[in-house]
């Protein structure tokens, strides 16, 4: 396609000019479209993986006294885990230590000695078997029944995000629809602009014999060569604006952004976004071509 | 694609092969542009296979319209035009083609395209009809240098005069060995003996069984080569016998 042999002056002509820098800009956006897209897929994957299969139970303090506190508070915990353990398809069940819980807060609240005085909520760490079905809202009703005691089931808040990232996704998919119809729509406007131009070649190429295919053929191969050009052009500014992003986002600490990195598939679909972008033009220029052609006499 | 320069070059003479019955039919065909009057009105005639033609008439008498409806860039408005006896009303788009490279055309303003040597311009008719390269660059070459133009191979037709381009104009419409050839004053541009060279090389076609349209003024050439004639007068077409 590309240096193979054109009747029709379209190298040297200024109708596809701005083509390649269109296609430039749109293969960009696409790839940013698409990359997001994955590491979306990615972090709802690992989220999703994270938390199936978990469960936490949160127990308030008790009131009194300090002892009396911890006392009373010990004994809704072990009400609590009684209750987990006594049900089917619940694996494991394990109070986190106050330490530990102080190490998941000192990120977000800062010097563990000042935690360590308030009077913080326990937390069980509760694990359900894979193969087995649990009735979480059965559950939670018997967990409630333990003073100060509630089930927190992860999947609310996990298939709100995940809602929430799907429409994200879908925003991004129409994003990319909406780019190929802009991509085409002026690889439309730069054929029949070209046609007109060179309707005097058109014409001969006509009448010594030329199939409308033959002259189309020539048009697809000139908008595959500046799509081309174009999409690597757009592949060059989108690599640095990844690795820079990456590379940002493993410069934060505290785990507040996921990996932003792009898995192999991803670099691979990146990749190929200007030859798929080369493909879109060259197949819009064959089809309005031929429909430009079939409404001549 | 039968190459005119391989068919010199063999010498087969394959009349034979050629095309037989009616090559072209007019039958009451009237043609007027948008909403004028119609500048043919009424045309009816038969050439048959291998038959050459002289056609002539007054300047807008309406020849290049007659040809224009032979080599199919027109529709007629009214009437029935058959090529090589078939009704070009009843052609699909796709069917043209494979029509138009049985006919050779050699335009009153040539119709080069400029961004094209002399030899990629001959090279067109073999190029659209798929023909290899290796024929491409041993018979144009030829052809060019046949017609005088052995020097101007990669010349530009800007570059051109007149007569050069009208000779490369005539070398595209017959490379192909046509079955039905329509020259528009095809010597229009060039010296007597020139003309009478591409009036032979038109007459060798003949022999060879291509069927010859020419749309001329020149009156010597006419009463020199003897053909019959079509006049055209206002609108309207008669066949005479040649001079």
């Amino acid at each position: 396609m590309i240096g193979r042999r054109s009747d029709l002056p379209l190298a040297k002509d200024s109708t596809g000019r701005f083509l390649p820098l269109l296609v430039a800009l749109m293969v960009f956006l696409s790839a940013v479209a698409v990359a997001g897209v994955i590491v979306l897929e990615g972090m709802i994957h690992r989220w999703d993986r994270d938390v199936a299969g978990t469960l936490t139970v949160q127990v308030t303090p008790a009131a009194g006294n300090p002892a009396e506190s911890a006392r009373l508070t010990d004994e809704r915990v072990n009400a609590a885990i009684a209750v987990l353990q006594a049900t089917p398809g619940v694996a494991s069940s394990r109070a986190l230590p106050k330490d530990e819980l102080l190490a998941l807060l000192q990120p977000w609240l800062g010097s563990m000695e000042l935690l360590r005085d308030l009077p913080l909520p326990r937390l069980v760490d509760v694990t359900l078997d894979q193969r087995a079905h649990v009735d979480v809202d059965a559950l939670a009703l018997k967990v409630g029944a333990v003073p100060g005691a509630s089930l927190d089931d992860h999947r609310v808040w996990l298939s709100r995000l995940i809602a929430m990232s799907r429409t994200i996704e879908w925003l991004a998919m129409g994003a990319l629809a909406l780019i190929s119809a802009v991509t085409s729509a002026t690889v439309i406007y730069a054929t029949r602009t070209g046609m007109e131009v060179h309707r005097e070649v058109i014409d001969v190429l006509h009448l010594v014999g030329a199939q409308d295919d033959y002259v189309a053929r020539q048009f697809a191969d000139r908008a595959f060569t500046l799509g081309l050009r174009g999409g690597a052009l757009g592949l060059a500014l989108a690599i640095p604006a990844f690795v820079a992003v990456s590379q940002a986002g493993r410069r934060l600490e505290g785990g507040f952004v996921p990996d932003l990195s792009l898995p192999v598939y991803g670099w691979a679909l990146v990749m190929a976004l200007p030859l798929v972008a080369a493909f879109l033009a060259m197949m819009t220029a064959r089809i309005t071509v031929h429909g430009t052609l079939s409404r001549l006499p | 694609m039968v190459i005119l320069g391989r068919v010199l070059e063999t010498g087969t003479v394959q009349r034979q092969a050629a095309t037989r019955g009616n090559v072209v039919q007019f039958k009451s065909v009237g043609l007027r542009y948008g909403s004028g009057p119609e500048v043919l009105q009424d045309i009816a005639f038969t050439l048959p296979a291998g038959s050459f033609h002289f056609l002539t008439g007054l300047s807008g008498a309406g020849k290049s319209s007659l040809l224009r409806l032979m080599y199919l860039a027109q529709r007629p408005t009214r009437g029935r035009v058959l090529l090589f006896e078939k009704d070009t009303a009843d052609l699909a788009r796709g069917q043209m083609p494979a029509l138009r490279r049985r006919i050779g055309v050699v335009f009153q303003e040539f119709r080069l395209l400029d961004h094209l040597s002399a030899l990629d311009n001959v090279a067109l008719p073999l190029r659209v009809a798929g023909v290899s390269e290796t024929d491409v660059q041993r018979y144009v070459p030829e052809l060019l240098t046949w017609v005088g133009l052995a020097d101007q191979l990669h010349a530009k037709p800007h570059t051109l005069s007149g007569g050069q381009k009208q000779r490369v104009a005539i070398a595209r419409a017959v490379i192909g060995r046509p079955d039905l050839l329509l020259a528009d004053e095809p010597t229009g541009n060039v010296d007597d003996q020139m003309a009478m060279r591409l009036l032979y090389l038109f007459e060798e076609l003949n022999k060879l069984g291509t069927t010859v349209v020419i749309a001329t003024h020149n009156e010597a050439l006419v009463t020199r080569f003897r053909h019959p004639r079509l006049i055209i007068d206002h609108g309207q077409v008669s066949q005479v016998a040649p001079l």
